[in-house]
């Protein structure tokens, strides 16, 4: 949690839609900067349409920034053109999919993709030593024994077993951060907590970081060090994960976790007035994108798009609301 | 809760369901033996992860069912009228005016090419004789119902929101005010403020105009703030039943109470989530004695042999031998249950 | 972090199925020999349709193999007694030129494989790269692709066909071959087409993107090993359109009239009047055979659509005996 490993700066997503005659432009990411550090667990969580998987494309090269930058150990990643460069990235930052069902190719055996992957990214490693390691990142995603999973089709496994080879294709390339989307959402509940207990294990086994995009706030208090909450493209609240969703600053994290249902809470029927949904930020005007669903708008909200601004204590927020009710020293006294 | 209300009749009775598959293999039994009991106005909540049969359970109540699944045992009586056996004229009647179905994508369960409005009327006109102003005076009262503005019954589903979509099957479930409504995961399209509205929603229809609902989810802790009862199943059998209040502040069966300790929680202290690891059991061989017990870290030898029992544990209904002595619980927890193999 | 080691394969498997599945749970079969190929061979064991078709064609390619042996008379001899009927030593009687209909049948057999191989092959390998490409490239090289392949798809092949094959003076047997593979891959190329946008979502091929993998690779390893079923009822569907457009274009005299083939046979019985003139088995016989070949083509083609669209599989009953153990 000390060396910074990844960076934006501005980062932007800007797509074309719309018909020949009425081309609009989507905002699916506006401007959002934040930091990855080593061997850090980094939560980033939103509803559909808040931008999230477009971050996460980003950062895997799948598209390029409209504006903005993207730092990876201080190298701007536009300075990423050729293959072998983009092959050196994508060892260091691959990715781990949401769907269990769809991320292995079923004609193939379950090693196809990790052998493809160790083939391509550890040249350091002579052909006999390429199957040893193989099974040995199946060991350590607990897939045992690995002489014979690895020979396995993908439909003779369940979904987590395959979300856990999903996580061995990384783990094969020795990521430095691996940017997991969704990773448990398409899982049994009863499956999760395996997984996620892996991706913790990893970070404190290998050192490995993660970027743990998620829509399920709990999950992200489980296992990450630090939350982003990202709302229409915009990068709404920051902050160290039990910090935030404790005392969530930004109006839509308190509406985000008012709604998460929670077994251990007392039982009773919360009210819910709102009944909205995200919006589809096209050509959007200036102005708080929360605005429109928000209780605490004032006047200056639908004028002035609120920036993201440290409040203290690690903390930043993007609201006008809040940052005017922060104490303006930068350490909170004590908390209860 | 339910205190206010007049002691409640029983609309639905299912006894002794049992569905299976035929496959390749043999047959597949998907739902084994499952019994309940539904009062009016209730709210009962299944839940189970996939492979359960929870949607099987439900569509074979509904009379949804096609080959190559079919019924082969059991009753379900509703008016105490067996609708295993009823054909489809009179199952017509049933439908929609007092049987209702949600299903679980708007997407798939909306006809995409005709417009809001078209198939409510379809609806209508396929369970009554309504004319055409009845029709359309329903349909805006009904999305009104829903918080949808009328104007959008000239709208295609694929203009509105997930959220909207989902409220709309929900009026168009309600257009004869029907005495059951049956909900397939509904909300598990949506992002959870709209998941959350969308169940508030549900809940004050359900108060306002009185209908009994079956909810099946994945999700208990969604579920979990709105039933009045809840059944857990697994492997295609019931595992728990009973009061939803008891069954989150006491579990019984050894599943339930993994299940809802593989929930990370919010609040409280923070606690190492163990889940249950394994995989729910192959159905065209299920294991020998309790299906759960491969998995279950309290098993004992008997677990993998016999099949337990449906016991009764204060009004829970629990399908486990830790609770065949209900009478002597201490008894049973000294003789029974010794070091159990994970 | 271990889960409990794996035992029999399991697919009532604990992933939560995605949102919009099928209603039910799917029946778990479990399978104790897998992999694509494996799959493929049990579909058709268990496929009447393409058992039939294959023994058919099995039939066929022993005869094409070996014609000596089963006929060790000389096809275009014209040394027998001209317009028999049936008997010992003719098995099906002679053409009005004193040739053993029988032996003619026998040995046209060859050149009736040949070409529906030769051009199931070409329509099939033009069909895979178009299509899949288009699918691929997306964008302007979709467009262009796709009006391509739907303006072919649209012309009348067997007029555009005839058109063609007259220019050519001697219409020999590369020409036909490559006339007809020419025009006859747009439909399976749409097919393709259609398979490969569907599978642009498809985790996989994102996973093989990322991991830095060349898109030629991709197309040819990631991609098309999941079409296989797709691209050989392809292959069966030109091999079985071969069959018929080349008897066809014998029949009215565009090929080679003094190749040895069944569409052959059938012009010259039709130069002949055959059927009026008493000879009705030199006829029949080559246009038999032409059906028959097609049907064993459209029969095994049947159980690979069964095989790519479970949809289309018939609803067995119970069945007492296992799958295999």
């Amino acid at each position: 949690m000390s060396d910074e490993l990844l960076r934006t700066e501005g980062l932007t997503r800007h797509f074309r839609v719309g018909r020949l005659a009425r081309q609009q432009t989507l905002h699916a990411v506006d401007d959002v900067n934040f930091t990855i550090g080593r061997a850090e667990i980094v939560a980033l969580v939103g509803e559909s349409g808040s931008g999230k998987s477009t971050v996460a494309n980003l950062l895997a090269l799948i598209y390029r920034p409209t504006k903005g930058e993207i730092y990876f150990e201080g190298r701007p990643l536009s300075r990423v053109k050729t293959r072998r460069q983009r092959l050196a990235y994508s060892g260091d930052v691959p990715m781990v999919f949401q769907d269990p069902y769809s991320s292995l190719n079923p004609a193939y055996r379950v090693s196809h993709g990790i052998a493809r992957g160790i083939k391509l990214h550890r040249s350091d490693l002579a052909r006999q030593e390429r199957g040893a390691e193989l099974e040995r990142v199946l060991e350590t995603v607990g897939l045992v024994p690995a002489a014979d999973v690895r020979r396995k089709f993908p439909h003779e496994l369940s979904g987590g077993q395959r979300q856990r080879v999903g996580f061995a294709q990384a783990l094969a390339f020795r990521p430095k951060l691996i940017i997991a989307d969704e990773p448990v959402s398409m899982l049994d509940v009863s499956i999760r907590a395996g997984v996620l207990n892996l991706m913790s294990e990893l970070r404190r086994r290998e050192g490995v970081s993660f970027l743990y995009i998620t829509h399920d706030v709990a999950s992200a208090r489980y296992i990450a060090d630090r939350v982003l909450v990202m709302y229409a493209g915009h990068l709404v609240e920051e902050g160290p994960a039990e910090e935030v969703l404790q005392r969530p600053k930004h109006p839509y994290t308190q509406l985000l976790l008012s709604a998460v249902p929670d077994p251990q809470a007392p039982l009773g029927l919360a009210d819910t007035t709102d009944v909205g949904e995200p919006p589809r930020v096209v050509d959007p005007k200036e102005g708080c994108r929360f605005q429109p669903r928000c209780p605490y708008a004032v006047a200056e909200c639908g004028k002035v798009t609120p920036a993201l601004r440290s409040i203290g204590s690690g903390r930043r927020v993007a609201c006008h609301v809040a940052e005017a009710d922060a104490p303006v020293a930068a350490e909170p006294a004590a908390t209860a | 809760m339910t205190a206010e209300r007049q002691p409640a009749e029983r609309i639905l009775e299912v006894r002794g369901l049992r569905v299976a598959y035929a496959s390749d293999g043999g047959a597949v039994v998907a739902v084994d033996r499952v019994d309940l009991v539904l009062s009016r106005g209730e709210f009962l909540g299944i839940v189970g992860e996939s492979g359960c049969g929870k949607s099987t359970l439900l569509y074979a109540i509904s009379r949804l069912l096609s080959p190559p699944a079919a019924i082969i045992g059991g009753e379900v009586l509703f008016h105490g009228r067996d609708m295993v056996t009823l054909a489809e004229d009179e199952l017509r009647n049933i439908r929609w005016r007092q049987l209702s179905v949600v299903m679980q994508s708007a997407m798939n369960a909306l006809n995409p090419v005709l417009t809001v409005g078209a198939q409510m009327a379809d609806a209508c006109r396929a369970h009554s004789n309504m004319s055409s102003a009845e029709i359309t005076a329903r349909s805006r009262e009904m999305l009104r119902l829903v918080s949808i503005d009328p104007i959008h019954l000239q709208s295609y589903p694929h203009q509105l929101s997930g959220g909207m979509r989902q409220r709309a099957m929900i009026a168009m479930a309600l257009l004869f005010t029907p005495e059951l409504v049956i909900m397939d995961e509904p909300t598990s399209a949506l992002d959870v403020v709209a998941q959350r509205s969308l169940m508030v929603q549900i809940k004050e229809l359900q108060e306002q105009l009185g209908f009994a609902v079956i909810f099946v989810t994945h999700d208990m802790s969604l579920v979990g703030h709105f039933s009045d009862r809840l059944m857990v199943m697994y492997a295609g059998q019931v595992v728990e039943l009973g009061s939803t209040r008891q069954v989150f502040e006491r579990p019984c069966h050894p599943y339930t109470g993994g299940l809802l300790e593989a929930f990370p929680s919010i609040h409280g202290p923070k606690v190492e989530l163990l889940g249950i690891p394994g995989s729910p059991p192959d159905l065209a061989r299920p294991p020998m004695g309790c299906r759960f017990s491969p998995r279950c870290p309290l098993a004992a030898e008997r677990c993998g042999v016999v099949e337990p029992g449906q016991y009764d544990v204060e009004g829970d209904l629990v399908r486990c031998f830790r609770y065949e002595n209900v009478d002597q619980p201490e008894a049973a927890a000294a003789a029974g249950a010794p070091g159990g193999s994970p | 972090m271990t889960e409990a080691p794996l035992t029999v394969p399991q697919l009532a498997d604990a992933g939560t199925a995605p949102p919009g599945a099928p209603a039910g749970e799917a029946p778990p079969a479990a399978r104790s020999r897998s992999g694509p190929a494996a799959n493929v061979w049990r579909a058709i064991g268990h496929n009447r349709k393409a058992l039939v078709g294959i023994a058919m064609l099995a039939f066929f390619a022993v005869v094409a193999a070996f014609p000596g042996q089963i006929a060790p008379d000389d096809p275009q001899a014209e040394i027998y007694q001209p317009g028999a009927g049936p008997s010992l030593h003719h098995l099906l009687g002679t053409t009005a030129y004193g040739q053993d209909i029988f032996s003619q049948l026998v040995w046209g057999t060859r050149l009736s494989f040949v070409i529906a191989f030769a051009v199931g092959g070409l329509a099939t390998a033009l069909a895979v790269l178009v299509g899949v490409s288009a699918a691929y490239l997306g964008g302007l090289g979709d467009g262009i692709l796709s009006l391509i392949t739907d303006v072919i798809l649209v012309i009348p092949i067997f007029p555009l066909v005839i058109v063609i094959a007259a220019y050519q003076k001697n219409a020999g047997l590369l020409t036909l071959i490559i006339v007809l593979g020419a025009l006859g891959w747009s439909y399976g190329a749409r097919q393709l087409r259609s398979q490969t946008l569907s599978m642009r979502t498809r985790d996989f091929l994102m996973a093989a993107r990322v991991r830095g993998e060349r898109k030629l690779y991709i197309i040819l390893f990631e991609i098309l090993p999941t079409m296989t079923s797709l691209i050989v009822a392809a292959f069966l569907g030109g091999a079985l359109y071969a069959v018929l457009t080349a008897a066809g274009l014998q029949f009215i005299g565009l090929g080679d009239p003094n190749s040895q083939s069944w569409g052959t046979m059938l012009y010259w019985a039709e130069n002949n009047e055959a059927l009026g003139a008493g000879m009705p088995l030199w006829a029949i016989a080559p246009g038999v055979c032409v059906a028959l070949l097609g049907a064993a083509f459209a029969l095994v083609n049947y159980a690979f659509d069964e095989i790519s669209n479970p949809a289309l599989r018939p609803v067995r009953r119970r069945k007492s005996v296992d799958v295999e153990r």
